[in-house]
């Protein structure tokens, strides 16, 4: 097969996984919060409610499509458009596994951490602009929430990756990952990796940073004014955004796909869809613990608070990597 | 292969996957137009006044901080990765950066700019 064949059918089975992935952590947050809840969850629809994802899908395509008069056509449908590519744009150089064979990542590029950086930052566009495009009043202020929050959190989360880059001395996810096999850097980035967490819920805009969406305030925040499957477009790149995110902290902080106490004898990337995983209950488990943050709180949180740590982390890093390495 | 043109086709793949769930509810969904269904949410009372007029302010003054503050923050990462060969000189020279960074920081910390009044 020629080579770009191969990239291709590899390009549709990862999306394939994706989508997947997407449609039984939606079930899964589901079980989850409701045995938090002391519920069963959904049950009813395949056993154990496997089949839900499928029911929800068809019933969502099948909805009406609508759209308010006071919207803008064009923007209203090109913002779940934006947000559902972002999402999916990510992972053209998440590597799952170890590059050596070239098999378990689309691209390894060097400048893994820019792309990234670069790719989840215009995110926010979709946000935005579906929220301002709806012409209704609770989405207007949802949006404009949202992208001074996620703008805000972006700063000290790119701040927070830099303590890893001085360790690691290289960008690609590829050199991250492998410059962990002795240590992983959590444990001497561990300030970093806090922020991180902080950073990575209040930018995928989930409980308790969830101010974008504010049920009771704002009605769902940017995308009161969609239904059916565009509405579901916004919540499948909510839930590929955490999925991504996780994998980011999996590479970065928690060693990737490098086994814990040398146990080598698992495969490297069932470790890392362990890491992940674990990433994804913690969402869960904070979205049933936490209240929602306020506005103000949330604002000076991100400027005040994690700001600051984030930089001095780098320095202290830095003034440590001079002196002794 | 370069290194960017799987991440080229895989794009192009995403692209067209996004497309497609764009395009389907134009196909998929029922179509029952109706003059109510087309108003603007606002708690199922007739909408009172037309949207826009005042803003606060502070979300200008947020967006600007970003600005200046993420492009600072850009120029972190070239230094970051050469770290291990710049040594004493580079934390130098990054002190200093953050020193002119810090004293910015604290004026608009002063002045109130993360104030959320």
């Amino acid at each position: 097969m020629p080579i770009w064949l191969v990239v291709l059918v590899k390009s549709g089975i990862l999306l394939f996984v994706v989508i997947t992935t997407f449609a039984y952590a939606m079930l899964a947050e589901r079980k989850v919060m409701g045995w938090m809840q002391l519920r069963p969850g959904p049950n009813r629809v395949g056993p154990w409610g496997l089949l839900q994802p499928a029911a929800d899908a068809a019933k969502l395509m099948l909805k009406e499509d609508l759209m308010p008069r006071t919207a803008d056509p064009l923007i209203y449908r090109l913002a779940p458009f934006l947000s559902l590519l972002t999402a999916f744009s990510v992972y053209a150089i998440i590597p799952f596994g170890a590059s050596s064979a070239g098999t378990w990542a689309i691209g390894n590029v060097n400048a893994g951490v820019l792309f990234l950086l670069a790719i989840t930052s215009l995110g926010v566009y979709g946000i935005s602009l579906g929220g301002w495009a709806s012409g209704s009043k609770y989405p207007l202020l949802g949006s404009v929430r949202a992208t001074a929050q996620m703008i805000s959190y972006e700063l000290a989360m790119g701040l927070s990756f830099i303590g890893v880059l001085i360790l690691a001395g290289t960008t690609s996810l590829d050199g991250i990952v492998n410059a962990q096999q002795r240590l992983w850097f959590f444990i001497p980035q561990f300030v970093a990796f806090v922020v991180y967490v902080i950073t990575a819920v209040a930018e995928t805009n989930r409980s308790p940073f969830d101010l974008v969406e504010a049920e009771t305030e704002l009605v769902a925040g940017f995308h009161t004014e969609y239904s059916g499957l565009r509405f579901g477009l916004f919540f499948i790149a909510e839930y590929v955004n955490m999925l991504t995110v996780s994998c980011i902290a999996s590479l970065l902080f928690l060693g990737g796909w490098n086994a814990p106490f040398g146990w080598t004898w698992v495969p490297g990337i069932v470790w890392f869809l362990l890491k992940v995983g674990f990433f994804m209950f913690f969402y869960i488990w904070l979205r049933s613990t936490l209240p929602r943050f306020r506005y103000d709180r949330l604002m000076a949180f991100g400027w005040k608070v994690l700001l600051p740590i984030a930089t001095l982390n780098l320095l202290v890093t830095a003034v440590v990597v001079a002196v002794w390495s | 292969m370069a290194p960017y043109a799987p991440v080229g086709i895989y794009l192009v793949v995403a692209l067209a996957a996004a497309l497609l769930f764009t395009g389907l509810p134009g196909l998929l969904g029922r179509r029952k137009p109706n003059p109510q269904k087309s108003d603007p949410y606002e708690c199922g009372v007739e909408p009172t006044s037309a949207l826009g007029g005042r803003f606060p302010v502070r979300f200008y003054l947020i967006a600007m901080l970003f600005v200046v503050f993420d492009v600072e923050a850009a120029s972190f990462y070239p230094w970051a990765v050469q770290m291990h060969a710049l040594r004493l000189f580079g934390l130098f020279e990054m002190v200093i950066f953050v020193i002119v960074l810090a004293i910015g920081y604290a004026y608009v910390w002063k002045k109130g700019g993360f104030q959320w009044r």
